[in-house]
């Protein structure tokens, strides 16, 4: 067994490593807080030539996707990152990339939205492109992050799809981790060589992308794209098989921890997971049956794997890092709520909305969470089904 | 009266020391002082940076949206409420760059609105990128081999697109920027008025001693209604650069050619009572 390669970097810092590693052939990118590191320092190793890629630096996040999405229908392997403001000002270029088929690979730094301004961690950018067609995977550390963008190279391009990769604003970009990253080589030849099935620049095999399609034929067009998202589940185990088997790392599609036995679960994305289960520890400890569920891939929703992984709990609390505003609770709450509903004896489902704008994340505040899932365990009743945590009223 | 403290909130700016944007701030408050301008007339409003930051400092309306788009917000404001002085007031990356076609098409439209832009040539928020009006070959920490294309130039293009007030000054001569922005904010029109100014901390080529030894004053002799020499200033840049007003075109505002904002502001006209009888015949 080889000696660990430990490195204590940022995960801003890692996300340009696997950048540089992965090596693609166009970045084009807009700096905004707290993904500007992330180019900052790529921009480094393209000055150094440590990697070939064209790197574009334009005038906003529009023109950093439209960039994108041309050079990736040219045929390049195509990256870029992006926050809060720039992901909301991509939004139209986002549906481009996905009914296009072009499998871009985009970091997103997890910020709120405005108004008013924030520069500090939510999910409402990346719950905002929800919709988007976009592969999402969410990452608890610097270390998922970074493993999860070298494994969004392969997944989006085998199914054609643009992949996001998610991590906490500040507190995973900016906080300093040990981590392990892959050797160069491993990396080149984990990813391998970008083969496009058709690229612009093939002059021998030309095509047109984006036409216009009306009543008439755009309605297929987005029933053969529906179509691929079901073939990501497959490709995204294959990948972490793949990954594990040079890394010893295991992903899925989602993690567990304490769930087997659990009565009482947890379900919540990206940082806040390594703090639940800091809490789920101590009430082990008590002799409490609590458990956690952290999502990987959230778009698409892997619907069986999670209602599996989920039915046989009591009761459920998820964690909603984004609002739904006049709607009915957090996007991840309706999500597991609606795949559990064809469940016998499904559990009782109630959302925590917390942490918008970078607001902190203590244990006390998912204690309490656990307490009040504990008293509708206890009481089988459900005081409210949506419920704002941490906040002053 | 209005003085310069009618205008001081409790905030206190978050620039650094020795920051070119201190001197544009207390010259935009001497200048509405000087004006008499009471605050409640005056909305502020500003996009992302950190001249953007600007109006939190003030004490008037403010309205603080997003990257690029404050001549948008206040284009929308001044025509619902003409009696109202608008001022758009953010930095060059804002204005030049990502709010570049609001700039070009606000121009065109005449808005009486003033656009106050602080330009460092840098990106100072997010700590030293180059914007679009950073010199040719500027190296920064992500334009490391120098910036590729040329520099956007404010002035040459809102001369060609007619802008109805085109001026600049420098944060370091804070009289002649007084001055500026009173005939900025006195002028019916689209006023533009591009304010060199260092960022201290991240352009240490463009510095104070950088812009000082260029700068020089336009004199009486200069026509500023004269638009070809007004491009051949508007083309003056490196060794001597030229600060003052510049263009001049006294054309009708867009608010003027509506006949509908001639008798009161939009936000004044009732939305009941109207008399539409004669419109619905035709569609009888």
């Amino acid at each position: 067994m080889k000696t660990k390669n430990l490195i204590a970097l940022e995960g801003n810092q890692a996300i340009a490593l696997a950048m540089k590693q992965i090596n693609p052939d166009v970045v084009a990118a807009y700096p905004i807080t707290p993904q500007t590191e992330i180019v900052q320092v790529f921009s480094e190793y393209v000055a150094n030539g440590e990697v070939h890629t064209e790197f574009v630096t334009v005038e906003s996040e529009h023109s950093a996707l439209s960039a994108c999405i041309g050079a990736s229908a040219a045929g390049a392997r195509t990256m870029t990152a992006t926050s809060s403001q720039g992901l909301a000002l991509m939004w139209e270029m986002l549906y481009i990339a996905s009914g296009a088929r072009l499998p871009i690979v985009m970091t997103v730094v997890n910020r709120a939205l405005s108004s008013p301004i924030n520069i500090h961690c939510d999910h409402s950018d990346a719950m905002g492109a929800r919709d988007s067609g976009w592969v999402q995977l969410w990452s608890e550390t610097a270390q998922e992050a970074y493993d999860n963008l070298i494994q969004a190279i392969r997944i989006a391009e085998s199914v054609n799809l643009p992949v996001m990769v998610n991590m906490d604003g500040f507190i995973t970009s900016h906080a300093e981790e040990v981590i392990e990253p892959l050797d160069d080589e491993e990396v080149k030849h984990f990813v391998g060589e970008y083969r496009p099935l058709r690229s612009l620049l093939d002059i021998e095999h030309p095509f047109t992308v984006g036409p216009l399609a009306l009543q008439d034929s755009y309605f297929e067009f987005k029933r053969s794209q529906a179509e691929a998202y079901k073939r990501v589940i497959p490709v995204l185990k294959r990948v972490a098989d793949e990954f594990s088997k040079i890394t010893g790392r295991k992903y899925d599609l989602f993690e567990t921890y304490n769930l087997d036995d659990a009565e009482i679960g947890l379900v919540v994305l990206n940082s806040t997971a390594g703090t639940a289960k800091e809490v789920i520890d101590v009430l082990r400890g008590e002799g409490k049956k609590v458990g956690l569920l952290k999502p990987r891939l959230f778009r698409p929703l892997p619907v069986e794997e999670l209602r599996e992984a989920l039915s046989k709990l009591k009761v459920i609390g998820v964690m909603d890092r984004a609002d739904t505003f006049g709607g009915f609770g957090g996007p991840l709450f309706t999500d597991i709520r609606s795949i559990l509903y064809d469940v016998p004896n499904r559990p009782i489902v109630t959302d925590y909305i917390y942490g918008l704008g970078g607001r902190d994340v203590t244990t006390e505040q998912i204690f309490k969470v656990f307490e009040n899932l504990e008293n509708i365990y206890n009481t089988g009743k459900v005081e409210s089904l949506v419920s704002y945590v941490g906040v002053r009223e | 009266m209005v003085d310069i403290k009618t205008y001081d909130n409790d905030q206190i700016p978050a620039w650094c020391p020795g920051c070119g944007n201190f001197s544009i701030l207390k010259s935009l408050k001497q200048a509405l002082a000087e004006l008499d301008i009471p605050p409640d007339r005056v909305l502020m409003v500003s996009g992302i940076g950190q001249a953007a930051k600007a109006p939190h400092y003030f004490r008037c309306n403010l309205f603080n949206g997003l990257h690029g788009r404050d001549i948008s917000v206040a284009v929308g404001a001044k025509i619902a409420n003409h009696n109202l002085i608008v001022i758009a007031e953010s930095g060059d990356g804002n204005t030049y760059g990502e709010g570049g076609n609001h700039f070009i098409h606000n121009i065109r439209r005449n808005v009486n609105i003033k656009v106050f832009v602080h330009n460092n040539q840098i990106y100072g928020l997010t700590k030293g990128q180059a914007s679009p009006t950073s010199d040719l070959g500027m190296k920064t920490k992500v334009q490391i081999d120098g910036v590729l294309s040329p520099p956007f130039n404010p002035i040459a293009v809102a001369i060609a697109l007619n802008a109805s007030f085109v001026a600049r000054s420098f944060s370091g001569e804070p009289e002649h920027l007084v001055a500026m922005m009173k005939s900025a904010i006195t002028h019916k029109g689209f006023a533009l008025l591009d304010i060199l100014q260092p960022c201290v901390t991240f352009n240490r080529i463009n510095t104070f001693k950088w812009y000082k030894d260029r700068v020089y004053k336009l004199d009486d002799s200069y026509d500023p209604t004269d638009r070809i020499s007004a491009f051949e200033k508007a083309l003056e840049w490196g060794d001597r650069i030229p600060i003052g007003v510049i263009y001049v075109n006294n054309r009708p505002t867009y608010e003027e050619q509506l006949s509908q904002l001639k008798d009161s502001p939009l936000f004044k006209i009732p939305i009941t009572g109207i008399d539409y009888s004669d419109i619905l015949k035709e569609f009888r």
